[in-house]
């Protein structure tokens, strides 16, 4: 990391690094905020590897060392490696399924010693070489649907056993891989389905069910008329718009209940419908009925209770903010899960609107530069890794940001860099290193 | 190879854009346009904590303080840190078992959480608190003693004008407009409620950070926003402690009320109201016990008769009546009214006079001595068929103006809350009930102080302020002045101000009206009144008593009354009595206001006269009605409980008083019982005069109305 080893700073994009660091110092500034009690003596607390700032401290060395590795490895490595790394991820995700311990509701960590391993987490990494590596074949034709359906598989994957060990969040992760599939050629109809999709979804969610049926098959009939008037008549023409309409109907009327009753827990649920702020259906509360006795009978808790203390944190604020340490609500324990998924309220709170523009720029930076990184590479694997990077990362920052303002149901991923926890600093920095280690040979033709 | 979606990296950046605009629209909403967020937050984390100053002080005339404050203890518990203490220990300090402990704990734990402190035992005892004091080190970290300023009496007087401090209902807090918050403390009544500005002094306020579980975690901004609070500044009355004590010992066991006024600056030097209590009584832990109490009690010991309870004044007003005459120039303290025994002018004879003897009433002192009911039934005829004013009507409009710049019919405006005005009727009143035709005949009583005509014992005692000032008074008030009075204190200003009624009177008829006053004292009807060595002015009266029974007009014993001021040279004190039910103004009322200016005038009580003292205090004479009436209405009310619950201790309960009171968490017994028996009447006692009087038909009479009453509340529901 340093420039005096001339070897592996050659070709390093420092803007990249420095952005990491600063994201890195408001992550530890932000957490030492929370935690942080009066009359703590800081210099020993911080290195005294007690408190959760001087963890993430040892953390981010742990992430920089291992950086420094990665900078030093060769290139090739990376894609001669990738998919026998994803082959080790799946098998890790595998092995969670026997030998997870129980934390909080989740099925995805297992115990190794003192630290809580996740390899969800560590598999976007995985994820995103394999299907960098799958996309640079040299015979590859992305508009095959073959191919797609490969590239959608190897994402995918990942995303389904992570749901099986109900970590919904890190699941809806994988998703955003389809931005590099995008980039590389996914024709846009795919995606405008999908997005028409999560329309109709919703829809469901905002509108009674039977009304939002009346409305879809209203829309397929003024459709089916005009093509109907347009293409002289034939009855050929219609035969779409009916499938398609019969295949809404399904989802709409089956598949979304279905999902709603069977895949997904009450809790998950509950927080879906706070988001769009209407009440969970009955019909849904009695397909969850074990599980609604079971927190009808616990302490009655307030569903949005951390999206309304987040909101107040933020909100009260203001434009410039209470200053380091002079925030009340996050200072006083308010908001839960204040030093991860929350992280961002002590930046509201303690800096107000100046700060956290600041920090979504910073974001916004990192990305614009991760993008412009990705264009610049001359093999198609760096491009795609970077894409895969830059998607994550913007999947993560967009989603935790919506969740503590409220526009987005609390789906428990971190804020990049900045949210206090081992693994994802460990996890998000080897995303950056090793991209910044390929885009230092970019002028290689890596395969 | 896919160059030619290079394209699709702008998309995608556009798409990066969007959703970074979309998060700094939220945020610039939420930080910068609405301000919600910022009082949510203060709301969440400061606590607002009111810290109160001790109350003002409350002295009598000769500085002793009849309000004092004084420190007691409550037992503070904070749930969450009283763990592993010794329960067996504190159960066996406070004299509590643990099933108790751990009941007060759920309560202190519901009221305000476990990581607030809250009471757990409120108002220790002397003993128990030097017991707690002495121990607090085996308490534990979770108790604590916390002091709190509780009002004391030294006195234990003037239960009707001290009123008392409670917390505030939601109506205060509105009327207040956010001032008052739940839980304050607020003068609820008397000189407490109408002084409450000066007496509460300023309340101070720290602020405090709170965390999310409730817990005070420190000051906020280390206190620098915190404001003092002051203490409440001292209130100095004309009060003698000592002649209350004395009325309120006099008045023990008899219904009615007492006003003693300095005439000189219409101090109130006592105020007294039978049935009495003790203001501490009302104070505190007891005052949920006693007002209920007070409550349920027909006598109703709450009403404060001295400016609440209307009586006609009877013989008692006919030195007003005689004023008007002399202010309007209509006679002169020569003038004088041939008399037989009875009034002939209106043609029936009416009213009636207790002399015969011509000449009884030849001057206005002769008459005024002998209280000549046609003399002053002249009086108030001539009064209103003024020629001067051309009409009876117009004459009697004026007659009362005259009434109502005494201070009769209005209320006076003293600085006790809820004063009553009583009655001088209007001209609307008599046209109405006689359709416009009516003269001065229709109204003649009204001279001897009868008809619609009612007055309070203060507004008697006020008048009689008038007399002795020769035309003016003050209006009576408790307050002499304020401790640091400023000129914001406005409230003391119209009881300094001079109230000249009386300007065309000479001196001469004011004394012929005096004299005829000192005559009933010296050999008239209120010889018994005298005291040595002191020219007293009195005037008694009798009036008719009349109670309402469930729409029964019965007549009771007649209310004796009787006012007086004294010395006649330079009156000092003026006085207002009546006692309900007592009989002849010299029997009752009498004796106190004579022993009662005894005491003030020569600060002491002779031997004589303090075993007269003695003797009246335990004369009982309540009127024996309300026994019957407490016996209705608690036989009532414990047959309607009855009905409601089926449980028969609420029988035993209100008749005989003697169940001891049950505790809210034993297991009521169920307790079925199929026959309906109605309580037994209590056995009878001997019976008193005029409880024949009023029969004792009545009382059986009235029991079956209030039985048949309830079966048919119930056949209806």
């Amino acid at each position: 990391m340093s420039r005096k080893e001339a070897g592996i700073s050659k070709g390093v994009d420092w803007s990249l690094v420095w952005i990491y660091l600063l994201l890195v110092a408001i992550g530890i500034t932000a957490i030492f905020a929370v935690t942080y009690r009066d009359g703590d003596p800081i210099v020993s607390t911080f290195f005294g590897f007690k408190t959760d700032y001087s963890k993430q401290f040892y953390f981010f060395g742990i992430a920089a060392v291992l950086g420094i590795f990665i900078l030093l490895t060769d290139s090739k490595f990376f894609t001669a490696t990738a998919n026998l790394w994803y082959a080790v991820g799946i098998v890790l995700l595998l092995l969670v399924f026997p030998f997870h311990s129980n934390i909080k509701g989740t099925e995805s960590i297992i115990k190794l010693g003192g630290f809580n391993f996740q390899p969800a987490d560590f598999c976007k990494i995985f994820v995103c070489l394999a299907l960098s590596k799958y996309l640079s074949q040299p015979n590859m034709d992305f508009s095959k649907t073959r191919s797609q359906l490969i590239a959608a598989a190897i994402a995918l994957l990942p995303a389904v056993m992570s749901l099986m060990q109900s970590e919904t969040g890190l699941a809806l992760v994988y998703f955003s891989f389809f931005l590099v599939m995008y980039r590389e050629g996914l024709p846009s109809t795919i995606l405008s389905i999908g997005f028409t999709i999560a329309l109709i979804v919703v829809g469901t969610l905002l509108m009674e069910r039977n009304i939002l049926l009346i409305v879809l098959s209203a829309i397929a009939l003024i459709t089916a008329y005009i093509l109907w008037e347009r293409k002289r008549r034939r009855f050929y023409v219609v035969v779409p718009v009916i499938v398609v309409w019969l295949l809404t109907m399904g989802f709409v009327g089956v598949g979304v209940p279905y999902f709603f009753k069977h895949m997904l827990k009450l809790y998950q649920v509950e927080r879906i419908y706070s988001t769009v702020g209407r009440e969970v259906p009955i019909e849904y509360i009695q397909a969850h009925k074990k599980e609604y006795v079971q927190i009808a009978n616990a302490v009655p808790k307030d569903t949005d209770y951390n999206v309304k203390q987040s909101k107040i944190a933020i909100g009260s604020g203001g434009v410039l903010g209470k200053g380091l340490l002079k925030g009340t609500q996050t200072r006083y324990e308010f908001v839960p899960e204040q030093r991860t998924d929350f992280i961002f309220c002590t930046i509201g709170e303690g800096f107000g609107f100046i700060g956290t523009t600041i920090v979504v720029l910073i974001y916004l930076l990192l990305l614009f530069r991760i993008i412009a990184i990705a264009e610049r590479q001359r093999s198609v694997f760096s491009r795609c890794y970077a894409y895969g990077v830059a998607a994550v990362f913007f999947f993560h920052i967009v989603i935790n940001i919506c969740m503590t303002i409220g526009l987005a149901p609390v789906i428990g991923i971190p804020l990049p860099f900045i949210s206090y926890g081992g693994t994802s600093l460990l996890t998000f920095s080897i995303l950056l290193f090793i991209l910044i280690r390929l885009d230092a040979d970019r002028q290689m033709v890596l395969r | 190879m896919s160059v030619f979606t290079q394209s699709r990296s702008y998309i995608v950046r556009i798409i990066f854009i969007l959703a970074f605009l979309i998060i700094l629209i939220r945020l610039f909403a939420l930080q910068v346009i609405s301000s919600k967020y910022q009082r949510l937050a203060q709301e969440n984390a400061i606590f607002k904590k009111i810290v109160y100053p001790a109350r003002g002080i409350v002295y009598d005339r000769k500085g002793k303080a009849i309000i004092n404050n004084t420190l007691m203890y409550d037992l503070m518990v904070v749930p969450s840190e009283a763990k592993g203490v010794d329960t067996a220990y504190i159960c066996q300090l406070l004299e509590i078992d643990t099933a108790e402990y751990k009941l007060r704990m759920l309560t202190a734990i519901i009221k305000n959480g476990r990581s607030r402190a809250s009471a757990f035992e409120s108002l220790l005892s002397p003993e128990k608190h030097a017991r707690l004091e002495e121990n607090s080190w085996r308490l534990g970290k979770g108790f604590y003693l916390q002091d709190r300023p509780i009002r004391t009496f030294p006195f234990g007087v003037g239960g009707h004008f001290i009123g008392y401090t409670g917390e505030v209902d939601s109506a205060i807090i509105a009327r207040s407009e956010g001032f008052y918050q739940s839980g304050d403390y607020v003068g609820r009544s008397g000189l407490e409620a109408t002084y409450e500005k000066v007496l509460m002094g300023q309340r101070g306020v720290q602020y405090w950070i709170k965390d999310n579980r409730n817990k005070l975690v420190g000051q906020f901004e280390n206190g620098e926003l915190d404001e003092k609070p002051e203490a409440g500044r001292g209130l100095h009355t004309y009060v003698d402690a000592e002649l209350q004590q004395l009325a309120e010992k006099l008045f023990q066991n008899k219904v009615g009320a007492v006003v003693a006024i300095e005439p000189k600056t219409g101090g109130i030097l006592s105020l007294v109201s039978g049935p009495n209590f003790s203001p501490e009584a009302l104070t505190g832990p007891n005052f949920r016990k006693s007002y209920g109490k007070f409550v349920l009690d027909v006598a109703r010991p709450l009403l404060n008769r001295a400016i609440k309870g209307q009586y006609p004044p009877g013989s008692t007003f006919k030195p007003l009546g005689a004023l008007v005459a002399l202010d309007e120039g209509l006679i002169t303290p020569s003038f004088g009214y041939p008399c037989g025994g009875r009034y002939y002018a209106c043609g029936h004879g009416k009213p009636a006079c207790t002399h015969h003897n011509p000449g009884h009433a030849a001057t206005l002192r002769l008459a005024i001595a002998n209280s000549c009911n046609s003399y002053f039934t002249h009086m108030y005829r001539m009064a209103a068929d003024n020629p001067k004013y051309g009409g009876v009507k117009k004459g009697f409009e004026r007659w009362r103006q005259y009434m109502n710049s005494f201070g009769l019919g209005i209320r006076l405006g003293i600085d006790l809350p809820s004063e009553d005005a009583a009655n001088i009727p209007d001209t609307v009143d008599y046209n109405k009930e006689y359709r416009g035709s009516w003269n001065s005949c229709t109204n003649l009583t009204l001279g001897i102080g009868q008809d619609k005509m009612t007055a309070t014992p203060l507004q008697l005692a006020n008048a009689m302020c008038i007399i002795a000032n020769k035309g003016y008074y003050y209006t009576p008030h408790f307050v002499k002045s304020i401790d640091n009075e400023s000129a914001g204190d406005t409230i003391l200003k119209k009881y300094r101000t001079r109230h000249n009624v009386l300007t065309s009177i000479t001196d001469t008829a004011f004394e012929a009206v005096m004299s005829g006053m000192q005559d009933v004292v010296e050999h008239g009807t209120a010889t018994g009144a005298q005291i040595p060595g002191i020219n007293i002015c009195a005037k008694t009266g009798t009036a008719q008593n009349f109670r309402f029974i469930r729409g029964k007009k019965i007549e009771l014993n007649e209310n004796s009354m009787f006012v007086a001021f004294a010395p006649r040279e330079n009156p000092k004190i003026a006085i207002c009595v009546v006692v309900e039910n007592a009989g002849f103004g010299s029997t009752a009322a009498g004796p106190i206001a004579s022993l009662m200016m005894e005491k003030y005038l020569n600060d002491t009580l002779s031997t004589a006269s303090a075993k007269k003292a003695d003797e009246f205090s335990k004369k009982d004479l309540m009127p024996s009605i309300l026994k019957v009436e407490q016996f209705i209405a608690d036989s009532t009310r414990a047959y309607f409980y009855y009905n409601l619950t089926k449980d028969s201790t609420y029988i035993k309960k209100y008749l005989h008083g003697d169940v001891p009171e049950k505790k809210p968490d034993t297991i009521k017994p169920k307790i079925a019982i199929v026959k309906t028996t109605s309580p037994k009447p209590r056995p009878q006692k001997p019976a008193e005069p005029d409880s024949q009087r009023i029969g004792l038909i009545y009382r059986d009479e009235l029991w079956d109305r209030s039985i048949q009453n309830f079966r048919r509340r119930e056949t209806v529901s």
